[in-house]
């Protein structure tokens, strides 16, 4: 892939083998992508979709709905 | 109301945990940042080989301590959405702007050029790669900036209008939230309580490498960057812990009553160096509040406000609302219960502002929004039941003040020692006890982010109950949760998290076993 010399390539083609070079000779960064690759898809599809929604998306539709949802919680509920 | 407040101790413990978590990793990618930015630096003068090897030693520990933690933060915000809807809608705007600024400008920055960083050894220039990496180090400081403008605006709310038409804080001043003293405080002594934990580190892991006597000129090399970032931070972190607790006596002067559980205040007030607190003291009762202590005079007055003479109010005093200057003239400040019943007012006065806007008269609502913003600083105390309420956590909130304080002052002799050794080898090399300044070394590493833990406590314990100082207690802030719901998602984050801390601590020590045993004095790439 980097069989061109470098000063050769364009800008975007350089920048595109800085990261494809990169990812091709890491060693322990291997692992922590792997890391990283799990960690995001426990926090972003597991923790966040299925515990973490929005509240007030799930109780009002509209902008002015969670205002008075708000102003309901804090002026008569408690 | 039992329900209720089980929802808010889940609520504020799942959040304490996951910040206290995501702060394992922050404090020693912006540590680590400087340093092995100041490690290249040296390396583009010199052109040493040694150098060039020390740095990419310690920029591995930097990429896998940076990839465990990244986005460790963002549960943080998945909780304000869920766990904390009604202080997110309160806030919204101005909570949001310094995290949008966070997440496009630092964050960006941070990792596009951490990729240069690490993958461009070979592909750019010397001066372009020292470059990305100073970046790296400046866009994580950014990154740490904005997040800690967002948490001292909720610490001392300002540069903003309440709408009671949206029920939201609207930003009126972006410099004022930005430059508030109290962001400009906290970022200084977070950002440099963090060199002086990255400082540690590397004198951690040299002291160890030195105890197994492995690559001994790598650590020399690594101490006198780790050693003088570590001197440096401990010495501006002292400074801007005085000038912050000057703040906090001005804004939060119930959070300095509590860190040096003080209930009745005096002029020319003495600090207390150590002491018991006693456990059953409670505010107006006419206990001691210590079983034992050694204070020292004059000192919280001075701490407080650089004067010796300055009165300083206790926990009873401030709830009270009295205060006195130095001629002994009492100053009218606003009792709690004043306070409470002016805050009761103002959410009357919401309802009344709910009702003009149904009836669509435009006069009163306008009237009614100038009298509630005029004493909107009261708000929050309308949802108290008693004065007392708004009292935090006093031991836990002295203790661990005065463990921070303390270890501070430690830091400073350690970290003033390991200069020593840097310019005086030979006393190290020589002497029987070596070995015990290297175990000693490596014991300090955890009790520097017990140090900075405990800071984070102190800061956040003390503005209790306020999730936003004055204007919102956190039994208002949560959700309609039920406490069960909560408590899942608690242990969920706690193995979760748990889980990355042992991956983290795994694999640097594997790194660091690993790299020590391989010549650290050429580069292999």
């Amino acid at each position: 892939m980097s069989s061109v010399p470098e000063n050769n390539q364009g800008f975007w083609s350089r920048v595109f083998h800085l990261y494809y070079d990169g990812f091709r000779s890491m060693t322990v960064g291997k692992t922590l992508w792997l890391i990283i690759g799990i960690k995001l898809f426990i926090f972003f599809v597991i923790i966040k979709m299925i515990f973490f929604p929005n509240f007030l998306n799930t109780k009002c539709d509209t902008e002015q709905e969670k205002s008075e949802y708000v102003r309901h919680q804090l002026t008569d509920e408690r | 109301m039992e329900e209720l407040i089980n929802v808010v101790d889940w609520s504020r413990a799942q959040f304490a945990l996951t910040a206290i978590y995501h702060w394992l990793f922050v404090p020693l990618t912006l540590g680590l940042g400087v340093i092995i930015a100041i490690m290249e630096t040296i390396y583009y003068k010199t052109k040493s080989e040694k150098w060039l090897a020390t740095t990419k030693f310690w920029m591995t520990i930097f990429g896998v301590n940076f990839a465990i933690g990244v986005a460790t933060g963002i549960i943080l915000e998945f909780e304000f959405g869920t766990n904390w809807s009604n202080y997110s809608w309160f806030v919204g705007d101005i909570f949001g702007a310094p995290l949008a600024v966070e997440g496009i400008l630092a964050f960006f920055m941070e990792s596009t050029f951490i990729a240069v960083m690490f993958f461009g050894w070979n592909k750019v220039s010397p001066k372009f790669h020292l470059a990305a990496t100073w970046l790296t180090a400046i866009g994580a400081s950014l990154s740490a900036l904005w997040i800690l403008v967002a948490n001292a605006w909720m610490q001392y709310p300002t540069g903003c209008e309440f709408n009671p038409a949206t029920m939201r804080n609207e930003m009126t001043s972006f410099a004022a939230v930005a430059l508030s003293p109290m962001a400009i405080n906290k970022f200084f002594h977070t950002v440099l309580s963090a060199w002086t934990l990255g400082g540690v580190f590397v004198c951690g892991v040299c002291g160890w490498m030195m105890l197994k006597k492995r690559n001994l000129d790598h650590c020399w090399r690594s101490l006198k960057v780790g050693a003088w970032v570590g001197v440096i931070g401990i010495v501006l972190t002292m400074i801007t812990g005085d000038t912050s607790a000057v703040t906090v006596a001005k804004y939060q002067p119930m959070k300095l009553a509590a860190m040096e559980g003080l209930y009745k205040g005096n002029h020319e007030q003495s600090i207390v160096a150590f002491g018991i607190l006693n456990p059953s003291k409670q505010a107006f009762d006419d206990k001691d509040p210590f079983l034992f202590d050694i204070s020292i005079p004059y000192g919280l007055s001075f701490l407080a406000t650089h004067d010796f003479k300055a009165f300083v109010p206790g926990i009873e005093d401030i709830i009270n609302g009295k205060s006195y200057d130095n001629e002994g003239n009492e100053i009218n400040t606003v009792s709690y219960a004043e306070r409470m019943e002016r805050g009761k007012q103002l959410q009357e006065m919401l309802s009344q502002y709910s009702a003009a806007m149904n009836s669509g008269n435009t006069l009163l609502q306008d009237s009614l929004k100038n009298i509630i913003n005029a004493d909107f600083k009261h708000f929050g105390y309308a949802y108290l039941d008693k004065p007392e309420e708004a009292v935090p956590n006093v031991p836990l909130t002295f203790y661990t003040f005065h463990f921070m304080v303390t270890v501070g002052g430690f830091l400073l002799l350690f970290l003033l020692l390991a200069l020593l050794f840097v310019y005086k080898p030979n006393i190290l090399n020589k002497a029987k006890w070596a070995k015990w300044w290297h175990i000693l070394a490596i014991i300090t590493v955890p009790l520097t982010y017990l140090c900075s833990a405990s800071g984070w406590i102190v800061a956040e314990v003390g503005r209790q109950p306020w999730t936003i100082q004055d204007l919102m207690p956190n039994k208002v802030a949560i959700s309609d949760l039920s406490a069960g719901y909560v408590q899942t998602t608690f242990w969920i984050f706690a193995v979760v998290f748990t889980a990355l801390l042992i991956a983290d601590i795994g694999i640097i020590c594997k790194q660091i076993s690993k790299k020590s045993q391989t010549d650290l004095n050429t580069v292999k790439d």
